[in-house]
This record gives C-alpha cells, structure tokens and sequence, in this order.
C-alpha cells in the first residue's frame, strides 16, 4: 500500500532563507511532495520528514541560525525529532540546528574568511537510513557548497564522541575543506542519528545540466527512509 | 535600567576577523600579537532594581545573546541616570 506513496517532506521557510524553493524541486525530482512551511506555524502538516534549507534566516543577525531556532515553527520541528522523525537542516539549515542543541557543535565564519561557493568532493562515512542508505562506505559525492560560515566546531570531547559513535556522516576528501571545519567534517548526525546537519547543498545537485547528481544520494535517501518509516509504523499499529 | 553586554570569542576560539585585523594592523606599523573580535550589546530594561536587571539579562545571555559552546559574556549593569 505504501510502496506507491510518495514521501511528504516540509520545507520550512524563514525569513531570508534562499534555497527553499530549490530544495522543494528536488525532492520533487527525487519523486517525494514538498510542503512549504512558513516559520510563523506552530505545527507541521503531516508530513514523513523537515528539511530546514539553506539561505540567511534573519540576516545572519547575532550568529547564524541564532534567531531562527526560536521561530514557533522550530517548538513542532524539535518535537518531531523528538519522536524520532527524519529532519536535514542544510547550510543555515544545519546552523539553525546546531544554535537549537539538535546537533552538537556550531558554525563558525570560514577560516579564509572568504565566502566559498564551490563544487568539493565529499567522502560518505556512514552508509546508512535515513540520510545515505543510498551511499557505500567512502564513496565520493560532489555537491556545490556556498557559505561564509561553515567552519564546523565542537570541543575535543565531543569529536571523539562523534568519531566513536559514527556520527560524521560527511567528510571534505583531504586537502579540500573549504572552511577550516575540524576533521573536515561536512555533515554529522545527532546520537539517535535521525537529525543531519551538512554545509554542501544536496538539492543543488539533482540535476547533469547543473554539473552533478550527486545530491540525488542524500535527498533520495531521505525519500525513501520517509516511506519505510511510514510502512514501519502502519505495520506496527497493524 | 540600562545594560552593556560584551560578548567575546572563547579562548582557543578561532577568530579569524580578529586574525585579519590583526594582519591588518601589522600593516600599518603596529606590533600587534593577538586581536578578538566579539561584540557589545547595549540593551534597555524594566527591572524592579540592578539585581534584577542582572538576572535577566544573564537569562538573556544564556537563551540567545551568546552561544555558550563558543562564546563568553559579561554584563554591566548601569544603574541609575546614567
């Protein structure tokens, strides 16, 4: 029954993000439903899984993501990860949910101080739903990343948690980071690993006229996951 | 009640506006050895009295002002007409 539905995925908007359009054509392209959100709503729509899109939420005013994480959006987006629902925060996406405590660590302003706007090659270090079942262990992805904060911070600490639990999902190859990140670190997952955070734009990269598909990995993963987590559960109220 | 809130970039914080300043400055002749970037914020309250203004505004720091992972603070009350 549920093998014909297509994911529902929310794409929250807020003010100043950018790439919320882009993001909701690709999960088209990916065969899922995009929703847009605005972040004024203080519930989703039933949807399988949230992306938070990149762009500049309110300006990239005090930090980056800083003001967003309060949006009364962001209170039904914590309670759906809560429940163990898939949500991708991309680029200010991801520093929307480091600033919220839903992933560890912040973003910090590019060590060259320059804003970066460039296809890397990434290595996939972690192979598995919902964001990469789609991958193979260290398989190389290129997808464009456009930021002036992406350098990736956490305390020594929290990397050797990350580093043990298999939460760095992404990697820059060596000699590529483009920000300064700590341990070239693209993209990581919460513990519970249902929440992802990276800096390259997967829904920048669903298309050969554009240069890469390469995002088709991520988002198409985030598709399916969102499906099979539907089947799980109407299987288990069955 | 009037308040100033200096937030800084923790030791061992990469600053690399401080960095670029700090080249900057070498340039025009100064000996510089370090520069921090952080930023002031100066904010008005209603507060009963001082300590009551410090309390909030610490709440304030620590919910959205400054990033603790990063980030310290201080905070000066400005009590008074001033």
């Amino acid at each position: 029954m549920s093998e014909d539905r297509r994911a529902r995925v929310a794409v929250v908007v807020f003010p100043g993000s950018q790439d919320d359009r882009d993001a909701a054509l690709a999960l088209v392209t990916v065969g899922a439903e995009a929703t847009l959100v605005w972040h004024g709503e203080t519930e989703l729509p039933p949807v399988d899984a949230v992306i938070l899109p990149g762009g500049f939420s309110y300006g990239d005013y005090l930090r980056c993501g800083a003001i967003a994480r309060f949006s009364p959006v962001m209170r039904a987006v914590e309670r759906f990860a809560g429940d163990g629902g898939p949500v991708l925060g991309i680029c200010n996406g991801f520093q929307v949910l480091c600033e919220a405590g839903l992933l560890p660590g912040v973003l910090r302003p590019n060590r060259g101080l320059r804003f970066v706007c460039r296809d890397v090659p990434l290595r996939v270090e972690r192979a598995c739903p919902p964001f990469t079942s789609r991958c193979q262990p260290g398989q190389r992805l290129v997808i464009p990343v456009k930021h002036g904060e992406g350098c990736y911070v956490v305390d020594p600490d929290t990397l050797a948690e990350l580093e043990a639990q298999g939460q760095i999902v992404l990697r820059y190859e060596p000699g590529t980071n483009p920000n300064g990140a700590i341990a070239d670190i693209a993209g990581v997952v919460s513990a519970e690993g249902n929440v992802m955070g990276l800096m390259p734009h997967p829904e920048h990269a669903v298309d050969a006229l554009l240069g890469s598909t390469d995002g088709v990995y991520v988002l198409g993963s985030l598709a399916d996951a969102a499906t099979g987590r539907e089947a799980t559960v109407a299987a288990g109220t069955a | 009640m009037k308040a100033v809130v200096l937030v800084r970039p923790k030791a061992g914080i990469l600053d690399p506006q401080g960095e670029a300043v700090r080249g900057s400055l070498d340039q025009l002749g100064f000996t510089v050895l370090d520069a921090r970037i952080g930023k002031v914020i100066d904010l008005e309250v209603e507060a009963a009295n001082a300590a009551d203004a410090q309390t909030q505004v610490e709440r304030m720091c620590e919910s959205l002002l400054a990033n603790p992972l990063i980030e310290s603070y201080e905070i000066e009350i400005r009590d008074g007409d001033a």
